[in-house]
């Protein structure tokens, strides 16, 4: 695929002052739909606590304050399991999980863009049709094979799955076939090198979006994992969890919550920022010709 | 998909003089490294998303409990859930009703959003861009949306309408069978702007530019042919993608609804098939009720992404 364009669209067509009027009034109401929510949650957390059950309430904060991030700090304190061991567990399991899948998703994804061998497209349309059903589906199913391999209630049960996300192996290997030109990797082979070297030394630096763009789903879809139904022991859950868990407490709680919410949110926005343009460039070649 | 992708790395085998077996033998035992590679993925794959579909396939026919061993009943499991449960009626209602309404207004908005943006300067782009994707990855923000529609005159809407007048008590908006839906399918588009959105904005920027150049000069003569005739018809593969990836989203905010409404939601005005699913399996441990459940819902994702595929090859021919 040809680079992607950054300098502004060439206009050579007349654009009429009406569609433009017109789409930037619809673009303005859609925004203002998605980002006032975003807004009413920040502006919540700041608020003072008489300012939180005011009649008639604002939406906007008017004298800000920090005692609900405090509040919620002190909350963390006194939860039975220390506050760190959520922290590490999320931490651990998001690290290890990506790491996981970024190895075994582009390894197979490089099988798949470029050796031809028998099953190869096969496997491939496999994975690609599991894109078309959400994996609640299989929830329950899923509780008794890993009850099979005794992983309920141990980290392996949120690592592991993770290792295999379609949507990754697929990105990737859809990547591969536009960016990993196959002329660079039959010289690779005519140099000597194995299946194996020319995959970690000549195709994963060039398919570096794919692979930012793989860390930033499994990230986020580990990062934000709140309860779930493998883990029983305290011990073994989610940040994301406790902090719903003492937020959520009674009405009292609501700026801490509201806290907790903007605090959740700033990491998966952040790295979003941060490698925004490489996600773009490797959606370009996510498209599903037949 | 890659026909002409893959690169024939070794002298390959001659075909000829050989029954088809024989020849995939030799490409597979000529191949070796492809497997190994392939392998962790793979048995993983089988493991958590196959072999979970099969064993509920399996499941679906038993009387299974996760306590006894399963004894098989034919489709006694599906007669029930068609005939005898009421529920389950209500929750392929509502599912229906989620997806339908859902799945198309967030793959048009994610497409329009898309498209508006595409001649936007990039710095503007990447900030409006952020805007518009920031819920869908923000894990459980949308429960913002439960306290500005607080049921006591705190909430922000309920506190505003009573200022002004239009109502004299609070409405209980997740609380009131009249309002769960619309409120539940409003906060679900909220964030329904994911990974079709971003795969439609690269698609829009990926277009070459001379397909325009040569379109004005065919006589395109305003934006709306540009994209009609050029733009959607190009990017076709992103157009396929997104309607996947929207679809398969549609039917999994039983999240959204449990978490601003409870479960059960008042007078089950908002039970999918998730949610049924969940309390047959994950309450009751009901697996060989739970698992037909999970064949139906499967069957309509699979089947909706089928038919929406065959509706969009047919655009821009």
């Amino acid at each position: 695929m040809a680079k992607l364009r950054t300098r502004r669209h060439k206009v050579i067509l007349s654009r009429s002052a009406g569609g433009d009027a017109g789409i930037t009034f619809m673009l303005v109401i859609l925004g203002i739909f998605m980002i006032l929510p975003m807004v009413y949650a920040i502006s919540q957390s700041f608020k003072p606590l008489d300012e939180l059950w005011m009649f008639p309430p604002r939406f906007f904060v008017k004298s800000p304050t920090l005692s609900n991030y405090s509040d919620l700090f002190k909350l963390m304190d006194i939860s039975w399991v220390p506050f760190s061991r959520y922290i590490f567990n999320t931490v651990f399991v998001s690290i290890a999980g990506t790491a996981g899948n970024l190895f075994v998703s582009s390894l197979a994804a490089y099988a798949m863009a470029k050796i031809k061998f028998p099953g190869g497209r096969v496997m491939f349309k496999t994975v690609r049709t599991s894109l078309m059903f959400h994996s609640t589906v299989t929830a329950i199913t899923n509780f008794i094979i890993m009850k099979t391999f005794h992983m309920i209630d141990t980290y392996f049960a949120l690592i592991v799955p993770a290792f295999c996300t379609s949507l990754g192996l697929y990105l990737m290997k859809q990547f591969m076939d536009t960016n990993v030109p196959h002329d660079i990797v039959e010289s690779a082979h005519l140099d000597g090198a194995s299946e194996f070297k020319t995959f970690w030394v000549i195709a994963m630096p060039m398919v570096k979006p794919a692979w930012l763009t793989l860390i930033i789903y499994s990230f986020q879809g580990l990062w934000n994992a709140g309860a779930s139904v493998y883990i029983h022991s305290e011990q073994l859950k989610s940040f994301n969890y406790a902090i719903r868990q003492i937020a959520a407490g009674g009405i009292k709680r609501a700026g801490a919550n509201a806290a907790a919410m903007v605090i959740m949110m700033l990491v998966p926005i952040s790295v979003f920022v941060i490698t925004q343009s490489n996600i773009i460039e490797t959606m370009g070649s996510s498209g599903m010709k037949d | 998909m890659s026909k002409n992708t893959a690169v024939e790395t070794k002298k390959a085998v001659s075909r000829k003089d050989m029954t088809w077996a024989q020849w995939t033998w030799k490409e597979m035992k000529r191949n070796k490294v492809a497997y190994v590679m392939v392998a962790p993925f793979m048995i993983l794959f089988t493991l958590f998303t196959v072999a979970p579909v099969v064993l509920s396939i399996f499941f679906s026919f038993t009387d299974f409990n996760l306590l006894q061993t399963p004894n098989w009943v034919g489709i006694e499991n599906y007669i029930r859930l068609f005939l005898d449960d009421d529920i389950f009626m209500i929750a392929i209602q509502n599912t229906f009703i989620f997806a339908v309404i859902v799945g198309p207004v967030s793959y048009l908005m994610s497409l329009l959003v898309a498209w508006f943006i595409n001649e936007l300067s990039p710095k503007i782009r990447a900030i409006v861009t952020l805007v518009f994707y920031a819920p869908s990855i923000s894990g459980e923000i949308y429960t913002i949306w439960g306290t500005l529609f607080s049921s006591d005159s705190q909430g922000w809407v309920n506190g505003k309408l009573l200022e002004l007048g239009l109502i004299t008590s609070e409405i209980k908006f997740f609380q009131n069978a009249n309002w769960v839906m619309p409120l539940c399918i409003v906060v679900a588009l909220w964030t329904s702007l994911g990974t079709s959105f971003l795969s439609f904005i690269a698609g829009l920027q990926g277009i070459n530019q001379s397909y325009y150049e040569a379109g004005a000069v065919d006589g395109i003569k305003n934006r709306w042919q540009e994209l009609w005739y050029i733009t959607l018809p190009s990017m076709k593969p992103q157009l396929m993608f997104g309607a996947i990836m929207s679809i398969t989203s549609s039917f999994g905010f039983g999240g959204v609804v449990t978490n601003l409404c409870g479960f059960p939601s008042v007078d089950y005005a908002a039970h999918t098939i998730m949610h049924h699913l969940d309390d047959y399996g994950g309450a009751r441990y009901e697996v060989g009720y739970s698992s037909a459940i999970a064949v139906i819902l499967f069957g309509i994702m699979i089947g909706s992404n089928i038919l929406v595929k065959k509706v969009l090859s047919k655009v821009g021919q």
